[in-house]
């Protein structure tokens, strides 16, 4: 029997979300894929800028900072895990909020899962992460740090970062909608954040600064710590540790998901 | 209209109860944070309503063959995507029953440094299409788009009638519940063509329903048995075809 769509009856946009995205699977597939091949496709180096970009930060940053924050030897192999933590939080976002007006022309015509496409960025951000822990264990190896066991720990402590992401990207992706120049805005928001938050400097640097408070209300710093703990410290992170992580991730994409599926239904309102 | 049902009924593929849709919109345009928030503070953001829908109601059986008939602005869009699940009406009642696939303005969603290929793969999960769904379609969907070894080729070496006919091959590859046409398409040569219209005629035979949006009477009158005429997002006159359109043909004509 037929699909019947009935307005009369709608369940929650939220669950119903969930259900649509589902059955869409092999549309975020192929998004991923499309960002993925496109933006490979015409350049020489192809897949190695995905490489090559974290690698000339740290260089660069190595040469900058590494007196600085005295911490001259393992530097590198600090800014390059937290670089990469970074790089995915900012570039999947950046990414979602592209998507979403580049689909705004769609959504005007075709039914879809709106979720889809931010959901695909972190889809793209995932491939290319794995991409950049080429670089990482190379810098690893050339500065001579320590590989740690807890390493192995990398796909669950990239999760809370994923999830993060994910919840960021629908919240801005919600407001872009209406205000498009949100989109202009974002690039000043995400540098304020990257230095307001321990990158490119050790933690320490913070811990004195209004009794640490500075810290702890930034939600990206306690998902950046765990993932930092167990690539580059080689701490495995304690029960409050992950925990903090995982409400905040969770928590911020359960307010994400909810903000953005209920907003969602005046999306064609807004031409 | 009082023989209007309450409910849809067995046969029904599209009904609509009363749908009002009223869009909101600021007096003046206010395109960015920073001006909704100047505004706000001196409070002076005040908004205009507009009803770009008033009160249609509809029920079209499935088969059938419907025309929308109206001017620029008369609300056509506003009611296909109301009926294409994109805008959920502000008032009133949309029963939809089996998938609605609209023909997009082609190639909506193509990517030009993907091949025709991929591109075939992406635009039909953007229509809901599953991966193995897709597959099975690809030598039926090459075949009819005549796009031969040019399918390995990225999109941007392509002609605009290659595009056209590699978008209806893939938009049409499935026989759809219903299919909306937002204007009849002019699609490639006369062959091409030709093949549009066979393909039009299978859906019809096939059971389709197709809602024809057009301001074209001629077209609309040569497919439709009934049609439906807007203006200013009112229901002007349902009925049979003929009706219709001289009524429309007095609007624009006096």
């Amino acid at each position: 029997m037929a699909v019947i769509y009935d307005s009369a009856k709608q369940n929650n946009p939220a669950l119903e979300e969930i259900r649509s995205v589902f059955h869409y699977r092999d549309l975020i597939f192929q998004l991923i894929r499309r960002d993925i091949v496109t933006r490979y496709k015409r350049s020489v180096l192809g897949i190695l800028w995905t490489m090559l970009n974290p690698l000339g930060t740290m260089i660069i940053l190595s040469i900058v900072f590494s007196q600085l924050f005295n911490m001259r030897g393992t530097y590198p192999a600090f800014i390059i895990t937290s670089l990469i933590a970074w790089n995915f939080f900012s570039q999947t976002t950046t990414a979602s909020l592209s998507a979403m007006l580049w689909g705004s022309s769609l959504f005007q015509h075709i039914y879809l899962p709106r979720t889809s496409f931010v959901i695909s960025s972190i889809g793209t951000g995932i491939v290319n992460i794995l991409f950049s822990l080429v670089p990482l264990i190379l810098i690893f190896a050339i500065t001579k740090s320590p590989f740690h066991t807890t390493m192995l720990l990398f796909p669950l402590a990239l999760l809370p970062v994923a999830a993060f992401s994910l919840g960021v990207s629908l919240i801005l992706s919600t407001f872009v909608v209406f205000f498009p120049d949100i989109a202009e805005m974002y690039p000043i928001t995400l540098t304020a954040w990257m230095y307001l938050t321990p990158i490119i400097y050790p933690e320490k640097l913070l811990a004195n600064i209004l009794n640490g408070w500075l810290l702890y209300l930034n939600p990206l710093f306690h998902v950046i710590r765990v993932f930092r703990m167990i690539i580059f410290d080689g701490i495995s992170p304690s029960a409050s540790e992950w925990g903090l992580a995982a409400g905040i991730s969770l928590g911020t994409l359960l307010i994400g998901w909810l903000f953005f599926t209920y907003s969602s239904k005046s999306f064609a309102y807004h031409v | 209209m009082s023989k209007f049902p309450a409910e849809p009924q067995s046969n029904t593929a599209i009904f609509l109860n009363s749908v009002s849709v009223r869009y909101v919109l600021p007096n003046e345009k206010m395109g960015t944070l920073k001006e909704y928030m100047i505004r706000a503070i001196q409070g002076k953001v005040r908004y205009n309503s507009f009803m770009a829908l008033n009160d249609i109601s509809l029920d079209i059986k499935r088969g059938e063959i419907f025309g929308v008939l109206g001017r620029n602005g008369a609300g056509k869009s506003t009611l296909l995507k109301v009926i294409s699940r994109v805008l959920i009406p502000t008032q009133g009642r949309v029963w939809i029953s089996g998938v609605v696939s609209p023909l997009l303005e082609l190639g909506a969603g193509f990517h030009p440094e993907l091949t025709g290929l991929e591109n075939i793969y992406l635009n039909a999960t953007l229509l809901g299409r599953k991966h193995k769904e897709i597959e099975q379609k690809i030598p039926e969907i090459l075949d009819f788009a005549e796009i031969g070894d040019f399918i390995k080729a990225p999109l941007r070496t392509y002609s605009s009638g290659m595009l056209a006919r590699l978008g209806f091959s893939v938009a049409t590859a499935w026989i759809p519940d219903i299919l909306i046409l937002d204007e009849i398409l002019s699609v490639g040569d006369a062959a091409f063509a030709q093949k549009c219209s066979d393909r039009m005629r299978l859906f019809r035979e096939s059971g389709s329903t197709v809602l024809l949006v057009s301001h074209a009477i001629d077209t609309v009158r040569s497919l439709c048995q009934r049609a439906l005429l807007l203006e200013h997002g009112n229901m002007v006159e349902i009925g049979p075809i003929d009706e219709v359109s001289e009524r429309y043909q007095h609007m624009i004509f006096g």
